[in-house]
């Protein structure tokens, strides 16, 4: 078991590897650098920007010089955000940013987990219809419309709710952006966990428990579910990955400061180090995930065993 | 008729809302068991038997319903609440399915599934539940059963696990047990132990058993009465030597009629070598995985064979035998070792450009006829298909005209050529995989158990339309099938096939009258149990 988890870490060496590599040359094939401003710097000035940076060396040199400092897991210095380096961006950001995708993947495991299995059992009922439609309503309805909606209902009609902020942690600041950021989750888990019991509440050996008068419980949390809830694992690897990544808008609309942010200023200023960084951060968050998920199902399926 | 009824239907009812409509599955059935008594009740495929049973139990799809009585222990248990339904179920009348490989919980192991409704109903603990788990696997025969308790159900094979479905059915001592045709998904010999199994319990433990078949051979074995059913109805009932000796409607009688029949007529010694296989070999490479070695499966074991045009090679084993693998072997499907010859030439290592002239002779028909149709096909779309690849030239209206030729051949009306395979029976369907080779007009077709999913009286017509085709074309068969009467109604010869190897082959006649080997001995002995009906003697 820890022989298979060490396999797959080591395996994901060469992956980062390549994604650094591509990510890096592509970054630098966009038009344009990162002191390029409206009005041009002057030449001097310039040229010891470049100088300090390393940016007048050839790229290949640059490229070494970055796997150097990567692998030492310094992601180098912001250009954009002078005084910091990337690695104190990312201190700051990064537990945001977990705290808030974890907590929307758990309120979405959670809630859509249990109106899909609500929607299965009274399947074409009024219940099930509800939900589908809910869960149809959840995915179609960008964020963007949806975290407004509630802030203006929920902060300041009602003033339950604070608008924004992230209040260094406090509950009441999370409620909104984690709910927001769920939505689209539950929806979706709510689709899954739907469609796979209904068809494991019609299989055989769901029958073979109800045919030896198991209780409710038995038969639908113990020996359907089960089984129901492993194409939701399965799911839960990409989840992870988009939650993390699909913050950008949740965070600028209630002004949270994590990690999403930089996704998009890195880009459009041509902070290579901040790019390369969020790319680096979002690859490992992936293979993680997927890795807990192989784990995760492994531990629900005795077919699935790596050892 | 028994005055110690346990279970009582009376004029049960189950319809099942559809979209198109009502459909009446059970008409009024009236059926009883006394205490220890073994009840059969028999029919084809959609003749509600089954429906009939889940309905009593309550385990109706959901949309299903059900009028009438059902009386256990002097109450009506029909329409009962889940709860209180539950104080029966599992307890007092126990169920085994025909589904071994998926009724048991593939996520949990075997003593968990079995603890289960002894802790529920028994009010034992997890722990004595566990130990008195391990005395049922005893008591079912399963070798090494503290191993297996902690075994999943994929460990094991469909034998093993019917077993364990059986010790789980008598964990509560039930009164009444429900056997829902546990042993046609197995093999001959398996199904003869598995039978025999429940026989022996019943003798010790004394509950009544509810036996639902479409086996007439079974029935004759183990019931102590019939119930025939046809269309939700029950035709006839009576004690079974009655019934056999004495089938009064005319349906029993069809059943009792529908063992495959006659044989095939001989081929001349001198006719040509169609094919010879020369000591082929199929080896699969298991994939041990991380630290586990990785080992060789052989599936074919040196094979040879040699197959005159005319004739049909019956080959007989047990699932697992390789029998199927040979047939793909023969056929170039798969990567084997040895040497086929095919009409005087090599095909043995021949590249799939070099094989596809010949692919349109050597023609495939599987035992699935519902999972080997596509069902986004046109039934003369699946038919003519292969025509586009060996005849390209053709124009579409004489590709629709050979497809409806090749219908009618198998004697289904050409007018349903543009439906679609779901709105086929399962014998119609093999119809339209057997008009699906026959369009291309091949020399040899190899046939993988074509029947076994298909209900006795309909094996027999599809036996007979075989033999009506190859008579009229001279075709040359390899019949591949775990049963053995479909196979001595139809093959020259038969090969006898065992991990891989062949045990024992010969004409037919010779191995069915005198079978050198135990194994053949075994699988006849199992298999003739239909035939013996109507000649041996009846057990007392």
């Amino acid at each position: 078991m820890s022989r298979y988890v060490l396999g797959r870490l080591l395996g994901a060496i060469p992956t980062i590897f390549l994604i650094v590599t591509i990510s890096f040359f592509l970054i630098r094939v966009a038009p344009g650098g990162p002191f390029d401003l409206e009005r041009p710097l002057e030449a001097k000035v310039m040229e010891n920007l470049n100088k300090i940076y390393h940016l007048d060396e050839p790229l290949w040199t640059q490229y070494l010089l970055y796997l150097r400092s990567i692998s030492q897991l310094d992601f180098g210095p912001s250009f954009y955000f002078r005084d910091f380096t990337i690695n104190e961006l990312f201190a700051a950001s990064l537990p945001i940013s977990i705290q808030l995708g974890l907590s929307a993947l758990c309120l979405a495991l959670a809630v859509g987990g249990m109106l899909g299995v609500v929607a299965a059992l009274r399947q074409n009922g009024p219940a099930d219809y509800g939900v589908m439609a809910a869960a149809t309503l959840g995915v179609t309805i960008p964020n963007f419309v949806v975290a407004p909606v509630l802030t203006l209902v929920l902060g300041v009609w009602l003033g339950w709710l604070p608008v924004g902020g992230w209040g260094d942690g406090a509950f009441v600041n999370k409620v909104l952006p984690v709910v927001t950021l769920a939505l689209p989750q539950i929806a979706v888990i709510a689709r899954l966990t739907r469609g796979s019991m209904i068809e494991a509440l019609r299989s055989n050996h769901v029958r073979t428990a109800r045919a030896y008068g198991l209780t409710a419980y038995m038969v639908i949390g113990v020996h359907a579910l089960r089984g129901a809830i492993l194409p939701v694992v399965s799911y839960l690897g990409p989840a992870a990955a988009a939650l993390l990544t699909g913050s950008v808008v949740v965070e600028t609309i209630f002004g949270i400061p994590g990690i999403g942010r930089y996704f998009v200023q890195g880009a459009l200023n041509r902070d290579y180090t901040l790019v390369m960084g969020t790319v680096v951060v979002v690859a490992c968050f992936v293979i993680i995930f997927n890795l807990i998920v192989d784990l995760l199902y492994a531990l629900l399926d005795p077919r699935v065993r790596y050892d | 008729m028994a005055n110690d009824t346990v279970l009582d239907i009376r004029s049960l009812k189950v319809d099942f809302d559809t979209p198109t409509g009502p459909i009446a599955a059970v008409k009024g059935v009236d059926i009883e068991v006394g205490a220890g008594e073994t009840v059969a009740i028999v029919g084809e495929s959609g003749s509600g038997k089954s429906q009939t049973m889940m309905a009593a139990m309550g385990l109706l799809a959901s949309n299903g319903r059900t009028s009438g009585v059902v009386i256990y222990g002097g109450q009506n248990i029909l329409g009962l609440s889940t709860g209180k339904l539950n104080k029966i179920r599992g307890a007092r009348i126990t169920m085994i399915f025909q589904e071994p490989m998926t009724s048991l919980d593939q996520l949990y192991t075997v003593g968990r599934q079995l603890a289960e409704p002894m802790v529920v109903h028994g009010g034992l603990s997890w722990k004595q539940a566990q130990a008195k788990a391990l005395e049922l696997l005893k008591l079912v025969n399963i070798p090494e059963p503290e191993r297996k308790l902690k075994a999943y159900p994929y460990e094991m094979s469909g034998g093993q696990r019917q077993r364990v479905m059986i010790a789980m059915a008598l964990a509560n001592d039930p009164d009444v047990l429900i056997a829902d045709e546990p042993t046609t998904a197995l093999d001959v010999t398996t199904q003869a132990q598995i039978l025999e199994l429940l026989r022996d319990l019943q003798k010790r433990l004394g509950m009544a058993v509810i036996f639902i078949t479409h086996d007439l051979g079974i029935v004759r074995q183990i019931a102590d009465r019939v119930y025939v059913m046809k269309t939700g109805e029950v035709v006839e009932t009576g004690r079974t030597q009655e019934i056999f000796s004495r089938p009064a409607h005319p349906y029993t009688r069809m059943l009792l009629d529908a063992e495959p029949a006659g044989s095939k007529p001989a081929v001349p010694p001198q006719a040509p070598v169609l094919l010879e296989a020369q000591k082929v070999e199929v080896e699969f490479a298991l994939d041990g995985g991380f630290l586990r070695p990785k080992h060789v499966l052989r599936a074919v074991d040196g094979v040879s064979f040699v197959l005159r045009r005319g004739q049909t090679l019956g080959v007989v084993g047990e699932s697992g035998s390789g029998k199927s693998t040979l047939g793909r072997a023969i056929l170039n499907l798969l990567p084997a070792g040895g040497r086929v010859v095919y009409q005087g030439g090599v095909i043995t290592g021949k590249s799939r450009r070099e094989m596809k002239a010949l692919r349109r002779n050597m023609q495939l028909v599987f035992q699935d006829p519902f999972g080997s149709l596509s069902p986004r096909m046109t039934v003369g779309q699946i038919i003519s298909e292969g025509l586009l690849v060996h005849e390209p030239s053709l124009s579409a209206r004489e590709r629709d005209r050979r497809a409806c030729l090749a219908l009618e051949e198998v004697s289904l009306d050409p007018a349903t050529r543009n439906r679609y395979p779901h709105e086929f029976s399962g014998g119609q369907r093999q119809r339209i995989a057997i008009a699906r080779t026959m369009v291309l007009k091949p020399d040899l077709v190899v046939l993988d158990e074509p029947t076994s999913a298909l209900d006795r009286t309909i094996q027999k017509q599809i036996v007979e339309l075989l033999r009506e085709l190859q008579a009229a074309h001279g075709l040359t068969y390899i019949f591949i099938s775990h049963d053995l009467a479909v196979v001595r109604a139809i093959a020259d010869t038969v090969m006898v096939m065992k991990r891989g190897q062949v045990v024992e082959a010969g004409p037919t006649q010779n191995i069915f009258e005198a079978p050198r080997e135990t194994y053949t001995r075994e699988l006849i002995r199992a298999a003739m149990l239909t035939q013996e009906r109507l000649a041996g003697p009846l057990p007392a």
